[in-house]
């Protein structure tokens, strides 16, 4: 079963994953998309009934840290690579409310 | 005319007392000129990682076990994916598939009825950074101090109707997380935050109506004024046949309305998945047990136990220990003095009148119980008078003054010299004829005035008892 | 100095060091100059970390002639892939987006390295971060294979492989999420390891594919991969993933001695898609093997053809949220003009990530979003525990699992980006080995017609890289390293 990727779909991943794409990228992406959720859905023919998702490979738990403050103030090396600064702040366009 | 029921859940944030953040090992503390509580982790540099605070764990079981929780013994992390500015890595570690805590409940007392309001689940999360807008220029400045903070998150049960059970439910749980020492619960000061859904039906209907969901509810006050607000106009728009509209608002308390916080740009589809950079969380039986059995006393075990322990009347036991700095303070007091009505009534009358004077809240109590102790010997020892005493305790309250050095360098010790009084007595009787003619003649209330104008002329000092004997004996 | 130093191995010509046959500083300025002949040509490189490195290079002597430096990789000159954070020194991720990032902290695997002695010379190209299997979607253009350089190195490991097979350093640390070190070193006639999820500290690895990605290292043979393996891993309290392994001596297994190893061969990898030269030649490694001693047989793994599409959803979906970093606030690129917030996000990911990042990330967003979460990501994570079941099954059976590195040998520049997928099914191999975490290693094990180099990927259970490493040295001592031509034009 073809998958046919919309403007709409395309829009909606674009606001989630802050992209804009130009007219042509968004045919180009429309198409690769398709292309691409066709070749995952073969997944569909392998029966995964009853089994349990693994997210984490080894059966390693409970990594914890102790709560003792070991980090100072780095502020100089933090906004070093900042592209807009001001008074240790990052400085970003101005958010809503 | 329809009646109107009104369904309230409560989303509760609580930032916990650490002194890290959630995951990494920057301190939590307050304040801070901006980013110098940072490091590559809670900005979100590329390649760091995060690692987990043993000690969130711990709150967050304690407050789920003390709110009859059970606890999701395997539980993990999730991400929520979003772009902001305070997010550093837009994206916020979480938990929606297995929170930490899940179906307890709190009971609440509403004028003698009890009511128990269940809670959903409570799960642990990183708070993010502040944004503060610069007029000047235009812009947004971002702070990342606070990102990565913890909180835990308490999601009610739509089970409150109305704001005093809202109320009542905020100060129960506030006051339970605040006697664990999990958190100290400002709101002012945004170490709990209550977002609350709201939706309103007609009394008897089937189903529950659409909610919304209020946000920057600073204060009690704002939060029974927003559930007003918020109950007239969706039942308003009901009425005029529209319909309400999930979403989220924003509360004005000044304006005393709220606007949605809609944006087209904000698709709230978070897209969670498990955490791949940790590893999940086992809770053992043992490890269960061991932070139940470290729950220190909550507040109606407490409040039980000074009545039967003190003989302290129900009602005063209740306001001690409404605030577990007040309650910590007198059983502090009383360990070192001794005298459990004493300082029960300076906490009940002058403590808690200076508290109102100067707006603050029982937390920010700042006065040590020795110094409190004090205070109440020599009263007790009488080297000082209760008039004397008060001014004395201001002090205490204010700047934590020791009593003993104070009286002493202020020269402030009852007058007890039967001379010294009786000489000052003679002075004010005959600078006083009318009072004392008033007396002769059956106005009681005159002897009042004299003592009076002795103690003012003895600038407080006098011990009242013998002023009162030697005037009597005088006249 | 008659020996060309850059045609020694990592190892020997850390003995010649320790010998004080060479100084420090002769070798760094013998893999300088192997940069500066051929690197203009092979695109290995985007940071050469000249002046530093010769800095370092004297420091690095001092220490070992005073006797606080005595491993055997100390002077030893390495490259990075560019993923990896070196502290004040350019870490691009082969992207527009990073092009000015300088991090503030040094990745601990290369700190490891470091603390060894390795002086390192500069940070090799890749793939924009990590995603392709040719280096050809860097920003700074493709990286040529040395050994013909009208064809692809591999990726997204590609300059790293390409480097080491061209002698511009004595060896190098990759990283691989799908295959993208052992491809590339298929592809380069050198020999690359992936270890076991969780052996080496991710912490300072630009992320990809969390769950997936591991740092390996990339060098001339098997003892090169042993020695640099037991340096770089270690247990890291900043990586809350990092295993504490019972043993770090990878250096135990170098012995020729497969009597009795088990070695199995899946019939599902000899299918159709399989280059007939590259089979032949993995069954002829495998007789070579048998002949040693070792008992080899084919049998059913099974779940093959499932595991590209498990990974492309896990790793894509990993990927979209870990990019979402790159935002222009904190560091890195930011678009110039803009109108707003959400217009400065837009615009600065727009321009700032290439086409098959944007790609991944649209895919991963997707396959994450609401009503598609459990029909993809979870499908696929259910999906990941099957074909870990059917390697768990395997390896009761067998010590080691043997096959090819990559269906074909390199492809032509410029012939793979026009069909992702195809593109894609090239991982066939490798992918799982990372969706199971486990270790795996590809030796050339032969060159087809065109002269292209083939590789041999032995995988292990997990946490048994002394497996592997035995077979591949075993293996490695009946084929002597065959070192591409731009190498030997510089002896």
């Amino acid at each position: 079963m073809a998958n046919i990727i919309t403007d709409e779909t395309i829009e909606y991943v674009g606001i989630l994953a802050k992209l804009d794409l130009s007219a042509q990228e968004k045919e180009q992406a429309k198409k690769d998309m398709a292309n691409m959720l066709d070749y995952i859905d073969t997944l569909s023919a392998l029966d995964t009934e009853g089994v349990e998702p693994m997210s984490h490979v080894f059966p390693v738990n409970n990594v914890f840290r102790e709560d003792v403050v070991t980090n100072g103030d780095d502020r100089e090396n933090i906004i070093l690579n900042a592209p807009k600064v001001k008074d240790g702040s990052f400085m970003v366009p101005k958010t809503v409310q | 005319m329809k009646q109107y029921e009104t369904v309230i859940g409560l989303e509760v944030h609580v930032e916990l007392a650490t002194k890290t953040k959630i995951f990494c090992s920057c301190s939590t503390a307050f304040g801070g000129s901006p980013n110098t509580h940072t490091c590559p982790v809670c900005t979100g540099m590329p390649g760091s990682l995060p690692v987990l605070n043993k000690q969130v764990v711990e709150y967050a079981m304690a407050v789920g076990l003390a709110t009859n929780c059970t606890i999701t013994q395997n539980c993990k992390f999730d991400r929520k994916n979003y772009f902001y500015p305070d997010n550093p890595q837009n994206y916020q570690i979480s938990q929606l598939y297995f929170p930490i805590c899940r179906d307890g409940g709190i009971e609440i007392d509403v004028n003698g009825t009890k009511k128990t309001i269940r809670i959903h689940e409570i799960h642990m999360e990183e708070d993010a950074g502040k944004l503060m807008h610069d007029e000047w220029e235009d812009c947004s400045l971002v702070d990342f101090n606070r990102s990565g903070v913890p909180l835990i998150e308490i999601v009610s049960e739509p089970d409150m109707r109305s704001s005093d059970e809202v109320i009542t439910y905020l100060e129960k749980l506030r006051l339970i997380i605040q006697y664990l020492g999990a958190s100290d619960c400002k709101l002012q000061e945004g170490s709990m935050r209550a977002d609350v859904n709201l939706s309103v039906n007609e009394v008897g209907a089937s189903e529950f109506g659409t909610r919304t969901e209020m946000k920057n509810l600073n204060s009690f006050k704002a939060i029974a004024r927003a559930i007003q607000g918020e109950r007239a106009r969706q039942i308003e728009l009901i009425e005029d046949g529209k319909t309400v509209t999930q979403e989220t608002r924003r509360w004005d308390d000044n304006k005393e309305y709220s606007y949605a916080m809609r944006s087209k740009e904000d698709a709230q589809d978070y897209r969670y998945f498990p955490e791949p950079d940790l590893v999940p969380i086992v809770i053992s039986d043992e490890w269960m047990a061991k932070v139940k059995t470290e729950q220190p006393e909550l507040r109606d075990e407490k409040r039980y136990r000074y009545k039967t322990e003190y003989d302290i009347p129900e009602y005063d036991a209740d306001i001690i220990t409404s605030s577990k700095k007040m309650a910590d303070i007198f059983e502090a007091t009383v360990a070192i003095c001794k005298q459990p009505k004493k300082v029960s009534n300076w906490l009940m009358v002058e403590t808690m009148r200076l508290i109102k004077e100067k707006e603050i809240e029982p937390e920010d109590i700042s006065f040590s119980p020795q110094n409190l102790a004090k205070l109440i010997q020599l009263v007790e020892a009488g080297t000082i008078n209760g008039g004397v005493a008060k001014e004395v305790f201001e002090q205490i309250f204010t700047n934590n003054i020791d009593p003993e050095k104070y009286v002493k360098e202020k020269g402030l010790n009852q007058v007890n010299d039967e001379g010294a009084l009786r000489a000052t007595i003679e002075q004010i009787i005959s600078e006083n004829p009318q009072s004392v003619e008033d007396y002769k003649n059956g106005k009681d209330k005159a002897i009042g005035f004299l003592v009076g104008q002795t103690m003012k002329a003895m600038k407080g000092k006098a011990n009242p008892g013998m002023v009162n004997q030697l005037l009597k004996e005088l006249l | 100095m008659t020996v060309n130093l850059m045609s020694l191995t990592a190892v020997e010509l850390g003995k010649k060091i320790k010998a004080k046959e060479v100084t420090v500083v002769e070798a760094t300025k013998a893999a300088l100059a192997q940069i500066k002949a051929n690197d203009k040509e092979l695109n290995c490189f985007v940071t050469v970390n000249e002046e530093a490195a010769l800095i370092r290079a004297e420091e690095v002597q001092k220490r070992i002639d005073d006797g606080t430096l005595t491993g055997p990789l100390a002077g030893v000159p390495v490259a990075i892939k560019d993923n990896m954070c070196t502290k004040g020194i350019l870490t691009t991720c082969s992207s527009k987006i990073l092009g000015n990032f300088k991090p503030i902290y040094t990745a601990e695997a290369v700190i490891n390295l470091e603390n060894a002695g390795a002086v390192i010379i500069g940070k090799t190209n890749m793939d924009e971060f990590a995603m392709g299997s040719t280096t050809e979607t860097s920003i700074f253009g493709a990286t040529k294979n040395p050994w013909n350089t009208a064809h692809v190195p591999g990726g997204s490991s590609g300059g790293s492989a390409a480097a080491v097979a061209a002698e511009e350093c004595s060896c190098a640390l990759g990283s691989d999420t799908g295959g993208s070190i052992r491809q590339p070193s298929s592809f380069c006639g050198v020999t690359g390891m992936k270890p076991t999820y969780g052996t080496i500290s991710r912490y300072g690895l630009i992320a990809y594919g969390s769950s997936l990605d591991q740092i390996g290292p990339i060098a001339k043979d098997v003892t090169d991969c042993a020695t640099i393996l037991e340096i770089i891993a270690s247990y890291d309290t900043k990586d809350s993933t990092s295993v504490k392994r019972e043993e770090y001596d990878f250096t135990s297994a170098l012995v020729d001695d497969v009597k009795g190893l088990k070695i199995g061969i899946p019939r599902d990898y000899l299918t159709k898609g399989l280059d007939p030269e590259v089979k032949t030649s993995i069954l002829n490694a495998a007789k070579a093997l048998e002949a040693k001693g070792a008992i080899v047989e084919e049998f059913d793994l099974s779940l093959v053809q499932y595991a590209i599409p498990a990974y492309y959803i896990i790793a894509s979906a990993e990927a979209s949220s870990n990019l979402a970093r790159f935002d222009g606030v904190k560091f890195g690129f930011r678009a110039k003009d803009f109108d707003g917030l959400h217009s400065m996000y837009k615009k600065t990911r727009s321009q700032g990530f290439g086409a098959e990042v944007k790609r991944r990330i649209m895919l991963g967003s997707f396959v994450l979003s609401s009503g598609y979460y459990d029909a993809y990501y979870i499908k696929a994570l259910k999906t990941k525990a099957l074909i870990k079941k059917a390697f768990d099954k395997a390896f009761e059976k067998y010590d080691v699992i043997l096959g090819p590195t990559a269906p074909t040998t390199a492809p032509k520049l410029g012939e793979s980006l026009s069909d992702p997928i195809k593109m894609y099914l090239g991982d066939i191999y490798t992918i799982s080995v990372n969706l199971a975490g486990l270790p795996g290693i590809s030796v050339p094990c032969g060159n087809d017609s065109k002269g292209l180099p083939i590789g041999l990927q032995l995988i292990g259970d997990c946490f048994q890289e002394k497996n592997i490493i035995k077979a591949a040295y075993a293996f490695e001592q009946t084929k002597k390293y065959d070192r591409c031509n731009i190498a030997k034009s510089r002896d």
